[in-house]
């Protein structure tokens, strides 16, 4: 089984957030609490449905990942770029996430 | 343009009022996701990968300086200091919080904007010639036949909850600049042999995932009866459109399975009955919205012609500039300008708080105040004296809004892609930059010609592929993003839909297999004034399979 975070949306600015070890919704990847079990990943998707009913998050979803030399990577581009941001130098003072964080497994 | 009328202005504020309570409840934990979803997509708020995304409507993409301020102040207080525009003529802002959302709309309000039936299964945003008004080969404005549309489909009680969204296109000249043909009504305004105005009518035509060229169901509709006939159609798609599959959904998908001449035949059994009632458009209410959109006053400006010779001249840059992006206007001394939002090596229709404004400066010192929104997502600047293009162009070099690309291979349309899109299986983007980037050089641009690329990061073709002289189809597979290659794309009067080349290419070959289909086109031409989708038409796809893939049989990915 791969290694499992807990990833939404927050409902008041939508920005991404991950599920910590202490319960609170963070903006960085890394911070997140990883589920390495089946138990751990069912405590995961309660807390998430929990959380959604709270109307704390949207979009609620359990995302696989990988730890590389301590880093968390999700193993899909998709939830790669959610984590990192945009690849591209979108804005003024927003380069986008490095190259280094794109590139698959 | 059109101007807000006292009804106009009580609709719009109520509407925002009405989506602040919602929000209010929303985010208190009394309305359920469930519940606000639909609420907030009927004001054109998404949730994208990383934050909510607002999309402001830019009805038929006209706007006029203040307007574009306020999109600039919008970016800037709201978002991160930038807009992007899209393929519908409209704007849509990456990062918004949901809780300042209907400050904002209440800012656009101001301004008379907002961001209704942007998304849902309505009536969308009506398009149109971005050169509307102003372009020498135009029959009639079309923009006040699509702002009766847009009154008349505005909450439309009937209409509001359609089978899946509805796309209307208006042009109003032979050459089109609408992509009529790729939706779901397209509405070609011309003169039948009486000098009378009405339209020929396409239908179910459009893109996604199973992309159709309109069928024409209707040579002369007389304008009078322009709702009665819509009316009819939106009827008999309501009533039989596919309601069990939402990718079967959409009007193309009746039309196919129907039939166009049977389709055509029910929709004028629905028009028999709705031609002589409240929706026949009396002559007095077309010319009052008509009289909206009368031209500036343009005064003769002869000097231009000298003027605009000994700049020329003079600058190489601004010479290459008026050749690519000055278009020819009804009055020969005037022009329509094309500011490129395709900076080499940039974000295909980004554009910051900054550029905005310096565009809204420029349209209100001189363009009259007016600034259009093309569909592939540049902007227009459509009335200009050729005497004020020097300054213009020195103005847009401020800006850095000067890159001399419109139709070239360049001038890009690409979808956000996966960079944002929730719906996106690739990123679209990077490879418009770099592909962007690869054919910079304006020797090199000038050499191809006009070429059009087209970019979706996924089915739902918002990059319009389709109909791209080449098309990209990003994809992915096994976790990694594939660019599916079609050629011979075209979204004209003569529309066709691109045909898949072979297999996808990875990212980091995709640039290389483009400069391959630009390589072997330069080959083949029979000289530099047949284009790329010309010379695709005589020749076929072969030489270019063999090209990409040598001998072997190209399957497609």
């Amino acid at each position: 089984m791969a290694d499992k975070v807990l990833t939404a949306n927050r409902l008041s600015d939508g920005i991404s957030v991950w599920l910590d070890a202490a319960g609170n919704w963070n903006e960085s990847l890394q911070a997140a609490f990883v589920a390495r079990h089946k138990e751990a990943v069912d405590a995961l998707e309660a807390t998430g449905k929990q959380a959604f009913a709270d109307n704390k998050v949207v979009d609620v979803n359990v995302v696989d990942v990988e730890e590389v030399d301590g880093v968390l990577r999700p193993l899909r581009m998709r939830e790669r770029i959610r984590a990192a941001g945009p690849t591209i130098a979108y804005a003024a003072g927003y380069a986008g996430l490095t190259a280094t964080a794109v590139p698959a497994a | 343009m059109y101007r807000y009328d006292e009804f106009d202005h009580a609709f719009v504020s109520s509407r925002v009022e009405q989506f602040r309570d919602q929000v209010g409840r929303r985010l208190s934990g009394e309305l359920a996701e469930d519940a606000f979803k639909p609420l907030r997509l009927m004001n054109g708020v998404y949730l994208q990968l990383h934050a909510y995304m607002l999309r402001v409507a830019i009805p038929y993409g006209t706007l006029n300086a203040r307007q574009m301020r306020m999109l600039a102040y919008i970016a800037r207080k709201y978002d991160r200091g930038y807009g992007h525009f899209t393929t519908r003529q409209n704007i849509q802002y990456n990062w918004p919080k949901l809780s300042e959302l209907p400050d904002a709309l209440a800012d656009l309000a101001t301004v008379e904007m907002h961001a209704l039936q942007t998304s849902g299964n309505c009536i969308r945003n009506v398009t149109a010639d971005h050169f509307a008004g102003a372009a020498a080969d135009e029959v009639a404005d079309p923009r006040p036949y699509a702002e009766i549309l847009r009154q008349w489909s505005s909450v439309h009680p009937e209409f509001s909850f359609l089978p899946r969204k509805f796309k209307i296109a208006v042009t109003g000249a032979e050459r089109d600049r609408a992509a009529i043909q790729v939706h779901d009504i397209g509405l070609h305004l011309k003169k039948n042999d009486n000098g009378e105005i009405g339209f020929a009518v396409y239908v179910g035509g459009g893109q996604g995932r199973t992309p159709m060229v309109a069928k024409k169901i209707r040579d002369f509709l007389p304008e009078e009866d322009l709702l009665s006939y819509t009316t009819a159609i939106m009827r008999v798609y309501n009533l039989h459109g596919r309601r069990d599959n939402k990718y079967k959904a959409r009007i193309k998908i009746l039309v196919h399975e129907t039939g166009a001449e049977e389709l055509a035949r029910q929709v004028e059994v629905e028009f028999a009955e709705l031609r002589n009632t409240e929706l026949k458009l009396p002559e007095k209410d077309i010319a009052a919205i008509t009289a909206y959109f009368a031209p500036p006053a343009l005064a003769a400006r002869a000097e231009g012609w000298a003027s605009l010779a000994q700049w020329k001249k003079a600058d190489a840059d601004f010479a290459r500039w008026v050749q690519h992006n000055v278009h020819p206007h009804k009055h020969p001394d005037y022009a329509s300008v094309t500011i490129s939002l395709k900076p080499i090596g940039g974000i295909p229709g980004d554009a910051t708080d900054a550029q905005m404004e310096a565009v809204a400066d420029i349209a209100e010192e001189y363009a009259f105040d007016e600034i259009r929104v093309s569909h592939e997502q540049n902007l227009i600047l459509p009335h200009v004296a050729l005497a004020d293009l020097e300054p213009i162009y020195r103005g847009l070099v401020a800006a850095g809004l000067e890159t001399a690309n419109a139709g070239l291979i360049t001038d890009i349309i690409a979808c956000p892609g996966l960079d944002y899109c929730a719906l996106a299986n690739a990123r679209s983007i990077p490879v418009a930059q770099e592909i962007s980037t690869r054919f910079g050089s304006p020797e090199r641009q000038a050499e191809i010609g006009e070429l059009k690329i087209k970019i979706s990061g996924c089915i739902n073709a918002c990059g319009h592929h389709h109909v791209g002289h080449i098309g990209l189809l990003g994809v992915e597979k096994k976790g990694e993003e594939l660019y599916q290659i079609t050629l011979g794309g075209s979204g004209d009067e003569n529309t066709s839909i691109g045909e898949i080349i072979g297999r996808g290419f990875e990212p980091e070959k995709v640039t290389d297999a483009i400069e391959v289909i630009v390589d072997t086109y330069l080959g083949l031409r029979l000289d530099p004034s047949e284009t790329f989708l010309t010379a695709y038409r005589r020749v076929g796809p072969q030489p270019f399979k063999d090209a990409l893939y040598g001998d072997k049989t190209a399957a497609a990915a």
